[in-house]
Protein backbone atom coordinates (compact mmCIF):
# COMPACT_ATOMS: atom_id res chain seq x y z
CA UNK A 1 0.00 0.00 0.00
CA UNK A 2 1.41 3.50 -0.30
CA UNK A 3 1.75 5.43 2.02
CA UNK A 4 -0.56 8.50 2.92
CA UNK A 5 -0.94 11.15 6.15
CA UNK A 6 -3.82 9.64 8.07
CA UNK A 7 -6.10 12.52 9.46
CA UNK A 8 -8.25 11.98 12.76
CA UNK A 9 -10.39 14.95 13.27
CA UNK A 10 -12.86 14.88 16.44
CA UNK A 11 -15.30 17.38 14.89
CA UNK A 12 -17.42 17.71 11.62
CA UNK A 13 -15.96 20.91 11.43
CA UNK A 14 -12.23 20.19 11.53
CA UNK A 15 -13.32 17.11 9.07
CA UNK A 16 -14.58 20.00 6.48
CA UNK A 17 -11.42 21.76 7.00
CA UNK A 18 -9.53 19.29 5.78
CA UNK A 19 -11.91 17.98 3.11
CA UNK A 20 -11.20 21.40 1.63
CA UNK A 21 -7.49 21.71 2.57
CA UNK A 22 -6.67 18.55 0.54
CA UNK A 23 -9.55 18.39 -2.23
CA UNK A 24 -9.04 15.62 -4.28
CA UNK A 25 -6.17 13.76 -2.87
CA UNK A 26 -7.92 13.10 0.28
CA UNK A 27 -10.45 10.34 1.20
CA UNK A 28 -12.69 9.86 3.82
CA UNK A 29 -12.46 6.64 5.84
CA UNK A 30 -15.06 5.47 8.01
CA UNK A 31 -15.45 1.48 9.12
CA UNK A 32 -12.66 0.86 6.46
CA UNK A 33 -13.43 -2.18 4.90
CA UNK A 34 -13.87 -0.97 1.54
CA UNK A 35 -11.57 1.30 1.56
CA UNK A 36 -8.48 0.01 3.19
CA UNK A 37 -9.44 -3.29 0.32
CA UNK A 38 -9.01 -0.76 -2.51
CA UNK A 39 -5.97 1.15 -1.10
CA UNK A 40 -4.31 -2.60 -0.76
CA UNK A 41 -5.59 -3.33 -4.31
CA UNK A 42 -3.81 -0.16 -5.52
CA UNK A 43 -7.51 1.23 -6.96
CA UNK A 44 -7.53 4.29 -4.98
CA UNK A 45 -4.54 5.92 -3.59
CA UNK A 46 -5.49 8.96 -1.57
CA UNK A 47 -2.31 11.30 -0.43
CA UNK A 48 -4.37 12.00 3.03
CA UNK A 49 -7.11 9.74 4.65
CA UNK A 50 -9.21 11.34 6.85
CA UNK A 51 -10.95 9.08 9.51
CA UNK A 52 -14.97 9.94 11.11
CA UNK A 53 -13.88 7.85 13.38
CA UNK A 54 -13.73 10.07 16.48
CA UNK A 55 -16.44 12.54 15.06
CA UNK A 56 -19.36 11.68 17.59
CA UNK A 57 -22.21 14.04 16.18
CA UNK A 58 -22.17 10.87 13.09
CA UNK A 59 -23.00 8.27 15.77
CA UNK A 60 -26.28 7.03 17.98
CA UNK A 61 -29.43 5.78 16.70
CA UNK A 62 -32.70 7.49 17.55
CA UNK A 63 -36.45 7.74 17.11
CA UNK A 64 -37.87 11.55 16.18
CA UNK A 65 -41.54 12.08 14.50
CA UNK A 66 -42.00 8.67 13.85
CA UNK A 67 -38.74 8.09 11.94
CA UNK A 68 -35.14 6.52 12.93
CA UNK A 69 -32.05 8.69 12.66
CA UNK A 70 -28.76 6.40 12.41
CA UNK A 71 -25.53 8.19 12.47
CA UNK A 72 -23.66 7.36 9.65
CA UNK A 73 -20.69 5.53 11.93
CA UNK A 74 -23.12 3.48 13.04
CA UNK A 75 -21.66 0.13 12.63
CA UNK A 76 -24.05 -2.74 10.64
CA UNK A 77 -23.87 -4.84 13.26
CA UNK A 78 -24.71 -2.20 15.60
CA UNK A 79 -28.40 -2.06 13.47
CA UNK A 80 -28.98 -5.64 13.54
CA UNK A 81 -28.67 -5.80 16.78
CA UNK A 82 -30.72 -2.55 17.53
CA UNK A 83 -33.84 -3.43 20.06
CA UNK A 84 -34.95 0.25 18.43
CA UNK A 85 -34.61 -0.76 15.12
CA UNK A 86 -36.28 -4.65 15.51
CA UNK A 87 -39.05 -3.11 17.20
CA UNK A 88 -39.53 -0.02 14.52
CA UNK A 89 -38.07 -1.37 11.34
CA UNK A 90 -37.48 -5.09 11.93
CA UNK A 91 -36.39 -5.49 8.07
CA UNK A 92 -33.58 -3.02 8.78
CA UNK A 93 -32.44 -5.51 11.42
CA UNK A 94 -32.48 -8.43 9.17
CA UNK A 95 -30.96 -6.61 6.05
CA UNK A 96 -28.09 -5.44 7.95
CA UNK A 97 -27.41 -9.03 9.52
CA UNK A 98 -27.31 -10.26 5.71
CA UNK A 99 -24.25 -8.29 4.93
CA UNK A 100 -21.05 -10.64 4.78
CA UNK A 101 -19.39 -11.57 8.19
CA UNK A 102 -19.78 -10.51 11.69
CA UNK A 103 -16.27 -9.50 11.16
CA UNK A 104 -17.41 -7.35 8.65
CA UNK A 105 -20.31 -5.69 10.26
CA UNK A 106 -18.48 -5.24 13.27
CA UNK A 107 -16.19 -2.36 10.81
CA UNK A 108 -18.50 -1.36 8.25
CA UNK A 109 -20.32 1.84 8.64
CA UNK A 110 -24.23 2.74 7.51
CA UNK A 111 -22.22 5.90 6.05
CA UNK A 112 -19.30 4.37 5.05
CA UNK A 113 -21.47 1.39 2.87
CA UNK A 114 -23.60 3.98 1.61
CA UNK A 115 -21.08 6.24 0.02
CA UNK A 116 -19.18 3.17 -1.18
CA UNK A 117 -22.05 2.44 -3.52
CA UNK A 118 -21.63 -1.10 -4.07
CA UNK A 119 -24.63 -2.15 -6.21
CA UNK A 120 -24.52 -5.30 -4.65
CA UNK A 121 -24.83 -4.74 -1.29
CA UNK A 122 -27.70 -5.26 0.44
CA UNK A 123 -28.62 -2.31 2.84
CA UNK A 124 -30.06 -0.12 0.05
CA UNK A 125 -32.36 -2.49 -1.32
CA UNK A 126 -34.01 -2.50 2.03
CA UNK A 127 -33.33 1.37 2.81
CA UNK A 128 -35.23 2.33 -0.63
CA UNK A 129 -38.32 -0.27 -0.03
CA UNK A 130 -38.78 1.64 3.70
CA UNK A 131 -38.63 5.10 1.28
CA UNK A 132 -34.83 6.11 3.43
CA UNK A 133 -33.31 9.08 2.36
CA UNK A 134 -29.68 10.45 3.74
CA UNK A 135 -28.22 13.69 4.80
CA UNK A 136 -25.45 15.25 3.00
CA UNK A 137 -24.00 17.78 5.01
CA UNK A 138 -21.50 20.49 3.85
CA UNK A 139 -19.72 23.04 5.58
CA UNK A 140 -21.66 25.96 3.91
CA UNK A 141 -25.43 23.95 3.72
CA UNK A 142 -27.23 20.92 4.51
CA UNK A 143 -29.39 18.74 1.81
CA UNK A 144 -31.31 15.50 1.85
CA UNK A 145 -31.44 12.66 -0.86
CA UNK A 146 -33.54 9.81 -1.43
CA UNK A 147 -31.50 6.93 -0.74
CA UNK A 148 -33.13 5.51 -4.43
CA UNK A 149 -31.88 9.17 -6.01
CA UNK A 150 -27.95 8.71 -4.17
CA UNK A 151 -26.97 6.00 -6.85
CA UNK A 152 -25.21 7.16 -9.93
CA UNK A 153 -23.15 4.51 -11.35
CA UNK A 154 -21.28 1.65 -10.31
CA UNK A 155 -19.21 2.63 -6.84
CA UNK A 156 -20.36 6.81 -7.35
CA UNK A 157 -22.51 8.22 -5.31
CA UNK A 158 -24.36 11.64 -5.60
CA UNK A 159 -21.97 13.21 -2.56
CA UNK A 160 -20.49 15.98 -4.07
CA UNK A 161 -17.15 17.05 -3.13
CA UNK A 162 -16.54 18.81 0.41
CA UNK A 163 -20.24 16.53 1.63
CA UNK A 164 -20.40 14.11 4.30
CA UNK A 165 -23.13 11.58 4.54
CA UNK A 166 -24.18 12.57 8.36
CA UNK A 167 -27.17 10.60 8.74
CA UNK A 168 -29.90 7.82 7.35
CA UNK A 169 -33.34 8.69 8.12
CA UNK A 170 -35.88 6.04 7.83
CA UNK A 171 -39.82 6.66 8.24
CA UNK A 172 -41.11 3.97 10.71
CA UNK A 173 -42.82 1.55 8.35
CA UNK A 174 -47.19 1.42 8.47
CA UNK A 175 -47.15 -0.61 11.21
CA UNK A 176 -49.99 -2.37 8.86
CA UNK A 177 -47.86 -2.90 5.97
CA UNK A 178 -45.65 -5.91 5.43
CA UNK A 179 -41.87 -6.20 4.59
CA UNK A 180 -39.53 -9.02 2.98
CA UNK A 181 -36.05 -9.26 1.78
CA UNK A 182 -35.16 -11.67 -0.61
CA UNK A 183 -31.52 -12.99 -0.78
CA UNK A 184 -30.42 -15.37 -3.44
CA UNK A 185 -27.62 -17.20 -2.41
CA UNK A 186 -26.41 -20.22 -4.27
CA UNK A 187 -23.05 -20.22 -3.37
CA UNK A 188 -21.85 -19.52 0.72
CA UNK A 189 -23.82 -17.58 3.06
CA UNK A 190 -21.04 -14.71 3.21
CA UNK A 191 -21.40 -13.89 -0.26
CA UNK A 192 -23.15 -11.18 -2.08
CA UNK A 193 -26.26 -11.92 -3.63
CA UNK A 194 -27.16 -13.45 -6.99
CA UNK A 195 -29.51 -10.89 -7.34
CA UNK A 196 -31.92 -9.85 -4.40
CA UNK A 197 -35.04 -7.95 -3.41
CA UNK A 198 -36.80 -5.89 -0.88
CA UNK A 199 -40.48 -4.97 -1.03
CA UNK A 200 -42.76 -2.81 1.51
CA UNK A 201 -46.20 -2.87 0.86
CA UNK A 202 -49.74 -2.58 2.71
CA UNK A 203 -53.29 -3.54 1.53
CA UNK A 204 -56.84 -2.19 1.70
CA UNK A 205 -59.76 -3.85 1.18
CA UNK A 206 -58.24 -6.58 -1.24
CA UNK A 207 -56.80 -3.62 -3.23
CA UNK A 208 -52.70 -3.16 -2.94
CA UNK A 209 -53.03 0.09 -1.44
CA UNK A 210 -48.92 1.18 -0.90
CA UNK A 211 -45.70 -1.02 -2.44
CA UNK A 212 -42.06 0.07 -3.01
CA UNK A 213 -40.12 -2.70 -4.45
CA UNK A 214 -36.08 -2.67 -4.55
CA UNK A 215 -33.59 -4.57 -5.97
CA UNK A 216 -29.83 -4.56 -5.72
CA UNK A 217 -26.92 -7.23 -7.41
CA UNK A 218 -29.16 -6.29 -10.56
CA UNK A 219 -27.08 -3.44 -12.19
CA UNK A 220 -24.96 -0.28 -12.09
CA UNK A 221 -26.81 0.78 -9.01
CA UNK A 222 -29.43 -0.35 -6.38
CA UNK A 223 -32.78 -0.10 -8.46
CA UNK A 224 -36.44 0.95 -7.11
CA UNK A 225 -38.58 -1.03 -9.62
CA UNK A 226 -40.78 1.83 -10.21
CA UNK A 227 -43.08 0.06 -13.07
CA UNK A 228 -43.53 -3.09 -11.07
CA UNK A 229 -45.17 -0.45 -8.46
CA UNK A 230 -47.06 1.02 -10.87
CA UNK A 231 -48.65 -2.29 -11.99
CA UNK A 232 -49.99 -2.93 -8.27
CA UNK A 233 -50.87 0.23 -6.49
CA UNK A 234 -54.73 0.59 -6.86
CA UNK A 235 -55.57 -2.87 -8.01
CA UNK A 236 -56.69 -6.07 -6.55
CA UNK A 237 -54.62 -8.40 -4.92
CA UNK A 238 -54.48 -11.58 -7.31
CA UNK A 239 -52.38 -14.09 -8.04
CA UNK A 240 -52.32 -12.57 -11.96
CA UNK A 241 -51.73 -9.40 -10.81
CA UNK A 242 -48.65 -10.42 -8.98
CA UNK A 243 -47.61 -12.42 -11.25
CA UNK A 244 -47.70 -9.44 -14.38
CA UNK A 245 -46.17 -7.01 -11.92
CA UNK A 246 -43.24 -9.24 -11.35
CA UNK A 247 -42.44 -9.71 -15.01
CA UNK A 248 -41.93 -5.69 -15.14
CA UNK A 249 -39.00 -5.80 -13.60
CA UNK A 250 -37.10 -7.56 -16.25
CA UNK A 251 -36.92 -4.00 -17.68
CA UNK A 252 -36.01 -2.45 -15.08
CA UNK A 253 -32.88 -4.07 -14.31
CA UNK A 254 -29.67 -4.43 -16.03
CA UNK A 255 -27.26 -7.32 -14.40
CA UNK A 256 -23.62 -8.18 -15.22
CA UNK A 257 -22.88 -11.41 -16.63
CA UNK A 258 -20.46 -12.64 -14.07
CA UNK A 259 -19.54 -15.85 -11.97
CA UNK A 260 -23.07 -15.14 -10.29
CA UNK A 261 -24.35 -15.92 -13.36
CA UNK A 262 -25.19 -14.73 -16.77
CA UNK A 263 -27.19 -11.35 -17.13
CA UNK A 264 -30.02 -13.33 -19.09
CA UNK A 265 -30.50 -15.75 -15.91
CA UNK A 266 -30.46 -13.08 -13.44
CA UNK A 267 -32.80 -10.74 -14.75
CA UNK A 268 -35.01 -14.35 -14.88
CA UNK A 269 -34.00 -14.89 -11.49
CA UNK A 270 -35.27 -11.03 -10.57
CA UNK A 271 -38.22 -12.14 -11.71
CA UNK A 272 -39.08 -15.04 -10.15
CA UNK A 273 -37.49 -13.48 -6.38
CA UNK A 274 -39.84 -10.31 -7.02
CA UNK A 275 -42.85 -12.34 -7.68
CA UNK A 276 -42.30 -14.56 -4.72
CA UNK A 277 -41.49 -11.56 -2.40
CA UNK A 278 -44.60 -10.24 -3.36
CA UNK A 279 -46.49 -12.91 -2.92
CA UNK A 280 -44.76 -12.83 0.80
CA UNK A 281 -45.87 -9.29 1.25
CA UNK A 282 -49.31 -9.49 -0.12
CA UNK A 283 -50.04 -13.03 1.39
CA UNK A 284 -50.75 -14.74 -1.88
CA UNK A 285 -50.07 -18.45 -2.67
CA UNK A 286 -48.50 -18.35 -5.99
CA UNK A 287 -47.22 -22.26 -6.20
CA UNK B 1 0.89 5.68 17.72
CA UNK B 2 0.12 3.67 20.88
CA UNK B 3 -1.54 0.73 20.95
CA UNK B 4 -2.22 -2.02 23.50
CA UNK B 5 -2.60 -5.72 22.63
CA UNK B 6 -2.94 -8.58 24.87
CA UNK B 7 -2.52 -5.59 27.53
CA UNK B 8 0.90 -3.94 26.53
CA UNK B 9 1.05 -0.94 25.69
CA UNK B 10 3.29 -0.11 22.81
CA UNK B 11 4.47 3.12 21.45
CA UNK B 12 5.59 2.72 17.97
CA UNK B 13 6.17 4.90 14.47
CA UNK B 14 4.75 3.06 11.94
CA UNK B 15 3.48 4.49 8.72
CA UNK B 16 0.56 5.20 8.46
CA UNK B 17 -0.09 2.26 5.92
CA UNK B 18 0.53 0.00 7.66
CA UNK B 19 -2.43 -2.78 9.05
CA UNK B 20 -3.12 -3.75 11.94
CA UNK B 21 -1.98 -7.71 10.52
CA UNK B 22 1.18 -6.41 9.79
CA UNK B 23 1.71 -4.34 12.60
CA UNK B 24 1.23 -7.78 14.94
CA UNK B 25 3.35 -9.73 12.68
CA UNK B 26 6.28 -7.13 11.70
CA UNK B 27 6.46 -4.82 14.45
CA UNK B 28 5.38 -6.70 17.44
CA UNK B 29 6.33 -10.13 16.53
CA UNK B 30 2.99 -11.57 17.32
CA UNK B 31 2.46 -14.24 14.18
CA UNK B 32 0.00 -16.50 15.48
CA UNK B 33 -1.87 -13.79 13.64
CA UNK B 34 -2.30 -15.20 9.71
CA UNK B 35 -3.14 -12.59 6.79
CA UNK B 36 -4.46 -15.45 4.29
CA UNK B 37 -6.75 -13.69 1.65
CA UNK B 38 -5.83 -10.39 2.61
CA UNK B 39 -9.24 -8.62 1.43
CA UNK B 40 -11.19 -9.40 4.75
CA UNK B 41 -13.03 -12.79 3.95
CA UNK B 42 -11.37 -15.88 5.22
CA UNK B 43 -11.31 -14.98 9.01
CA UNK B 44 -7.58 -16.04 9.23
CA UNK B 45 -6.60 -12.40 10.49
CA UNK B 46 -9.53 -12.05 13.43
CA UNK B 47 -8.55 -10.59 16.41
CA UNK B 48 -10.50 -8.06 18.80
CA UNK B 49 -10.65 -4.77 18.70
CA UNK B 50 -12.35 -3.10 21.99
CA UNK B 51 -13.76 -6.44 22.22
CA UNK B 52 -15.24 -6.41 18.78
CA UNK B 53 -14.14 -9.30 15.77
CA UNK B 54 -12.21 -7.56 12.84
CA UNK B 55 -10.28 -8.65 10.03
CA UNK B 56 -7.40 -7.02 10.90
CA UNK B 57 -5.88 -7.63 6.70
CA UNK B 58 -7.56 -5.02 6.49
CA UNK B 59 -7.88 -2.70 9.42
CA UNK B 60 -5.61 0.00 9.58
CA UNK B 61 -3.10 -0.02 12.43
CA UNK B 62 -4.07 3.80 12.85
CA UNK B 63 -7.74 3.03 13.65
CA UNK B 64 -7.00 0.97 16.28
CA UNK B 65 -4.88 3.33 18.04
CA UNK B 66 -5.94 3.90 21.62
CA UNK B 67 -7.80 0.70 21.27
CA UNK B 68 -7.74 -2.57 23.31
CA UNK B 69 -6.21 -5.77 20.87
CA UNK B 70 -6.54 -9.10 21.79
CA UNK B 71 -4.71 -11.44 19.20
CA UNK B 72 -4.56 -15.49 19.76
CA UNK B 73 -1.12 -15.01 22.01
CA UNK B 74 -3.19 -13.26 24.43
CA UNK B 75 -5.99 -16.59 25.30
CA UNK B 76 -3.90 -18.42 26.98
CA UNK B 77 -2.26 -17.48 30.76
CA UNK B 78 0.94 -18.44 31.27
CA UNK B 79 0.88 -21.85 32.69
CA UNK B 80 -2.71 -23.11 30.94
CA UNK B 81 -4.36 -22.93 27.48
CA UNK B 82 -7.25 -21.33 27.26
CA UNK B 83 -10.15 -23.56 27.46
CA UNK B 84 -11.05 -22.96 23.65
CA UNK B 85 -7.86 -24.10 23.17
CA UNK B 86 -7.60 -26.82 25.22
CA UNK B 87 -10.88 -28.17 23.61
CA UNK B 88 -9.72 -27.89 19.85
CA UNK B 89 -6.93 -30.16 20.50
CA UNK B 90 -9.42 -32.56 22.40
CA UNK B 91 -11.86 -32.54 19.43
CA UNK B 92 -9.60 -31.97 16.40
CA UNK B 93 -10.50 -28.70 15.69
CA UNK B 94 -7.63 -27.99 13.20
CA UNK B 95 -5.89 -30.15 10.77
CA UNK B 96 -3.22 -27.80 9.12
CA UNK B 97 -3.61 -25.15 11.48
CA UNK B 98 -3.05 -22.22 9.60
CA UNK B 99 -6.97 -20.79 10.31
CA UNK B 100 -7.07 -21.68 13.81
CA UNK B 101 -6.01 -18.25 15.41
CA UNK B 102 -8.84 -16.92 13.51
CA UNK B 103 -11.31 -19.70 14.95
CA UNK B 104 -10.14 -19.48 18.29
CA UNK B 105 -10.11 -15.60 18.47
CA UNK B 106 -14.12 -15.56 16.87
CA UNK B 107 -15.26 -18.33 18.90
CA UNK B 108 -13.76 -16.29 21.97
CA UNK B 109 -15.52 -13.61 21.27
CA UNK B 110 -18.85 -15.74 20.54
CA UNK B 111 -18.60 -17.16 23.98
CA UNK B 112 -18.03 -14.28 25.32
CA UNK B 113 -21.50 -12.62 24.23
CA UNK B 114 -22.90 -15.80 24.28
CA UNK B 115 -22.04 -18.09 26.58
CA UNK B 116 -24.40 -21.17 26.05
CA UNK B 117 -24.65 -20.74 22.13
CA UNK B 118 -26.39 -23.32 19.84
CA UNK B 119 -25.18 -25.33 17.15
CA UNK B 120 -26.82 -22.62 15.17
CA UNK B 121 -25.46 -19.83 16.99
CA UNK B 122 -22.05 -21.55 16.43
CA UNK B 123 -22.38 -22.16 12.41
CA UNK B 124 -23.70 -19.16 11.91
CA UNK B 125 -21.38 -16.73 14.15
CA UNK B 126 -18.03 -18.78 12.35
CA UNK B 127 -19.13 -18.92 8.73
CA UNK B 128 -16.78 -16.15 8.27
CA UNK B 129 -13.96 -17.98 9.41
CA UNK B 130 -12.81 -20.45 6.37
CA UNK B 131 -11.18 -23.88 7.09
CA UNK B 132 -9.71 -24.86 3.69
CA UNK B 133 -8.72 -28.77 5.72
CA UNK B 134 -12.58 -28.41 5.73
CA UNK B 135 -12.91 -29.79 9.32
CA UNK B 136 -15.64 -28.16 9.99
CA UNK B 137 -17.35 -30.68 12.42
CA UNK B 138 -14.70 -30.30 14.46
CA UNK B 139 -14.55 -26.98 15.01
CA UNK B 140 -18.23 -26.69 15.52
CA UNK B 141 -17.67 -29.78 17.94
CA UNK B 142 -14.97 -27.85 19.55
CA UNK B 143 -16.73 -24.91 20.53
CA UNK B 144 -20.04 -26.39 21.99
CA UNK B 145 -17.55 -28.71 23.87
CA UNK B 146 -15.97 -25.52 26.00
CA UNK B 147 -19.53 -23.96 26.09
CA UNK B 148 -20.77 -26.54 27.98
CA UNK B 149 -17.66 -27.41 29.89
CA UNK B 150 -17.54 -23.50 30.97
CA UNK B 151 -21.15 -23.17 32.17
CA UNK B 152 -20.85 -26.44 34.12
CA UNK B 153 -17.92 -24.86 35.35
CA UNK B 154 -15.28 -27.44 34.49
Amino acid sequence: MRDFAFHSPATLTEAFELLDQHGDDARLIAGGTAVVLLMKQALLQPDHLISLDRVDALRGMQLADGELHIGALTRHREVETSELVREHASLLAEVYGQVASVRIRNAATVGGGLAHADPAQDPPAALIALGARVRLDSRESTREVPVDELFRDYYEAAIEPGEILAEVIVPVPDPNSRSVYLKFLPRTQDDYATIAVAVNGTTEGGLCHSVRVALVAAGPTPVRATEVERHLVGQAITVDTIRSAAEAVADQVDPLDDFRGSATYKRDMAVVFTRRALAQVFEVDIS
Amino acid sequence: MRITVNGTTHELDVPASRTLAELLRTDLDLTGTKESCAVGVCGACTVLVAGRIVASCITLAAQAADANIVTVEGLASEDRLHPLQQSFIDHGGFQCGICTPGQLVAAKALLDQNSTPTEDDIREWMSGNLCRCTGYYQIVESIAAAAAAAVLGD
